[in-house]
């Protein structure tokens, strides 16, 4: 068991080079960034707009995590995700456009408008769906990890959670059982500081929540959440351990969350000089800096990526406006399997 | 109830044995899970032997056919192995988990009905979760407010849940097959007092399918409807009736959900009177919703006012006359049949 966490020393460059991260991986990497920011951004602006009903929870900001941890994964391999999962949908490779609908509820939308965006899914991917429940998914990862055991598939599952749900009784409830199990399971926190206006510090007994790992004899790993290769590497360290039967890692992720803790949120609980100092941390910047330093790829080529992204998203949403509304009666369907 | 075939004479608790073993051969994705539903982990002289089989002993003797990697001892950990057999079932596996009383439910029910009842709706038909939770109920041996509620009714409230009550072996034999390979997330409730008791069970592998209920006994003066262990309860009621020269029809839905509406509105529509018996408590509760069901549909047919029989609105007491003064009595579903006749 060991508390360890990135050498603030390194960087980025170092362990983009360490970790060979090739030509085509590192821009698709930043693509799928870019996707998940422009996603959020226009999201946001169109939830405003009062095209989108319901809650929604932004993640921008958290990108790398999200990015950093599904680069390591297939569609074979599970994830379990928040109420904040839109960017853990993209980075696993969910339908950009079936999300846009049904964040507005439409029939043509991933889950055919029934879960929204607080619990939208794609079994077919892995994506086993974000969670209106704080610390809900946590021991339905250790089921879908118990599958791949039993069966012997070799696939992993990637729990995403927050600083919040780590005070639930289902985060340890999940810690032991994957222990004492060793499934194959990484728990991924995704700290950003907040449990929705409470201050981490405040809810959180642990100065890192990566020493809860202690009390289980697992792993416990402290990452820069806005650092991709920080995340990769960690991430990739953990997903190998568990492929390779050696049991779950906990990976703690401080990262920032750049909107509130929902649309509509008024953030009065804190600074606009604190939302500042992390935007000049922005992951997506950093990651586009390192790739245009490292001769990775061009500032036209990844303009040309940028402009790619929020075309798309633009004709997703186009699309999804014009798409029909499910029928009512189609309310009635999907409650029990049919014969 | 009419059948050809073969039998075998078994105990309610064997009957549920025997149905798990048929149904773990027959599917090797079919796991086992719960707190000492073997017993014994990792202690050497245990390898492949369990301690215990389950606090009661219905799941004896399957770690030594299946091995540890198929009947897993979980920790007390309700929260984390239900949420585990859900994840499961989402993913490709056929789980049963075992919570051992159904009063812990408060422990797990987020991963319940949040996450297990709701994921196939949500994912909009994609997901299925086909699980299958085992758990106790029943008052009657003393076991106080903690580990004797029936609590069926709360389950049943909750769509995308299915609610299985068997009252004899030979239904404990057959629906938990037809649970287990079910698609969706069925709470199989059994109940604690008739594990002792004997009946006759079909041999083969048939299922009884879930929403079809049985007439325990035919009669043209009164329908009865009870739950679970107050059919023998109302069973018994009628042979008091019969002395006196009425005719009572004791109907067994055998599932809360699905509901068998028209097998109760057709023996409320030839007996025209009804009683409806449950042990759990009345208030929002199965009795109730029933009651609603033939009033709304079968008014017409009714000579007198449904009358139900249930336990108190109270937790289950500890002291023996306290605990048989909650748990519906033959001579109390009598008196209240003699009421409305």
């Amino acid at each position: 068991m060991s508390i360890s966490s990135t050498d603030s020393t390194r960087t980025a460059a170092d362990t983009a080079q360490e970790l060979d991260l090739s030509r085509e991986k590192l821009p698709e990497m930043y693509e799928r960034m870019v996707q998940i920011r422009e996603f959020e951004d226009l999201a946001g602006k169109n939830f405003a707009a009062g095209l989108v009903p319901g809650f929604v929870h932004l993640y921008a900001g958290e990108e790398a995590v999200a990015v950093g941890v599904c680069s390591h994964l297939t569609d074979a391999d599970y994830i379990t995700s928040t109420h904040r999962g839109h960017g853990h949908c993209i980075a696993k490779g969910v339908d950009i456009p079936g999300m846009v609908a049904e964040l507005m509820g439409k029939s043509t939308g991933i889950c055919k408008g029934k879960g929204g965006s607080m619990h939208i899914a794609d079994v077919d991917k892995g994506m086993l769906g974000a969670n209106g429940i704080v610390g809900g998914g946590l021991p339905l990862a250790c089921g879908a990890a118990l599958t791949a055991k039993t069966l012997g598939t070799g696939a992993v599952a990637v729990c995403f959670f927050g600083d919040g749900a780590s005070n639930q009784g289902t985060f340890h409830e999940a810690l032991n059982l994957a222990a004492i199990w060793k499934l194959p399971v990484v728990f991924v926190c995704e700290n950003n500081g907040y449990a929705e206006a409470t201050p981490v510090a405040y809810h959180c007994s642990a100065s890192d929540i990566a020493n809860r790992a202690g009390s289980y004899e697992i792993p416990g790993v402290v990452v820069d959440g806005l650092d991709l290769f920080a995340v990769y590497e960690a991430a990739g360290e953990a997903i190998a351990r568990a492929r390779r039967g050696a049991g779950p890692t906990l990976i703690e992720a401080k990262t920032y969350r750049f909107y509130g803790h929902f649309q509509g949120d008024t953030i009065t609980y804190r600074t606009e000089e604190e939302v500042l100092r992390y935007r000049d941390r922005d992951p997506i910047a950093g990651a586009k800096k390192y790739i245009k330093d490292h001769g990775l790829a061009t500032e036209e080529e990844l303009d040309a990526i940028d402009a790619r992204v929020v075309a798309d998203l633009q004709q997703a949403w186009a699309d999804a406006q014009a798409a029909p509304w499910p029928k009512p009666e189609e309310a009635l369907t999907d409650v029990y399997v049919s014969y | 109830m009419v059948t050809a075939a073969p039998t075998r004479t078994l105990t309610y608790l064997q009957a549920v044995n025997q149905a798990l073993r048929v149904a773990m051969r027959e599917d090797p994705t079919t796991i086992l899970m719960g707190e000492d539903v073997a017993g014994g982990a990792n202690v050497d002289h245990l390898i492949n032997e369990d301690a215990w089989g389950g606090p009661m002993g219905v799941t004896k003797g399957l770690v030594q056919e299946f091995g540890r990697n198929r009947i897993l001892d979980t920790p007390i950990t309700e929260a984390g192995f239900i949420g585990a057999a859900v994840g499961a079932a989402a993913t490709g596996l056929r789980p049963i988990a075992e919570l051992m009383f159904v009063d812990f439910f408060g422990c797990c029910m987020d991963q319940i009905f949040d996450q297990g009842a709701k994921l196939r709706y949500m994912f909009g038909g994609k997901a299925r979760c086909p699980v299958t939770i085992r758990t106790q109920i029943g008052a009657g041996v003393n076991a106080a407010g903690q580990h004797s509620g029936c609590h069926y009714s709360v389950f049943t409230h909750m769509p995308g849940i299915k609610t299985v009550i068997p009252s004899t072996p030979a239904d404990a034999y057959g629906l938990l097959l037809s649970s287990i390979r079910d698609d969706d997330l069925v709470l199989f409730f059994e109940n604690k007092v008739l594990y002792g008791s004997k009946g006759e069970v079909p041999e083969g592998t048939d299922g009884i399918p879930l929403g079809v209920a049985d007439i325990k006994r035919e009669g043209s003066d009164v329908t009865i409807v009870a739950i679970s262990r107050m059919v023998q309860q109302s069973l018994a009621a009628a042979e008091m009736l019969a002395d006196e020269g009425i005719e009572a029809e004791v109907v067994d839905p055998r599932t809360l959900s699905p509901l068998d509406e028209e097998t109760i509105l057709s023996s409320v529509a030839k007996t025209h009177h009804l009683i409806i018996v449950d042990e759990d408590n009345p208030r929002c509760g199965a009795a109730a919703d029933i009651a609603a069901m033939v009033a709304d549909k079968g008014f017409d047919t009714l000579d007198a006012p449904i009358k139900l029989v249930t336990a108190p609105h109270t937790p289950v007491p500890f002291s023996p006359p306290l605990e048989q003064f909650y748990i519906p009595s033959p001579e109390k579903i009598a008196e209240t049949v003699r009421g409305i006749l």
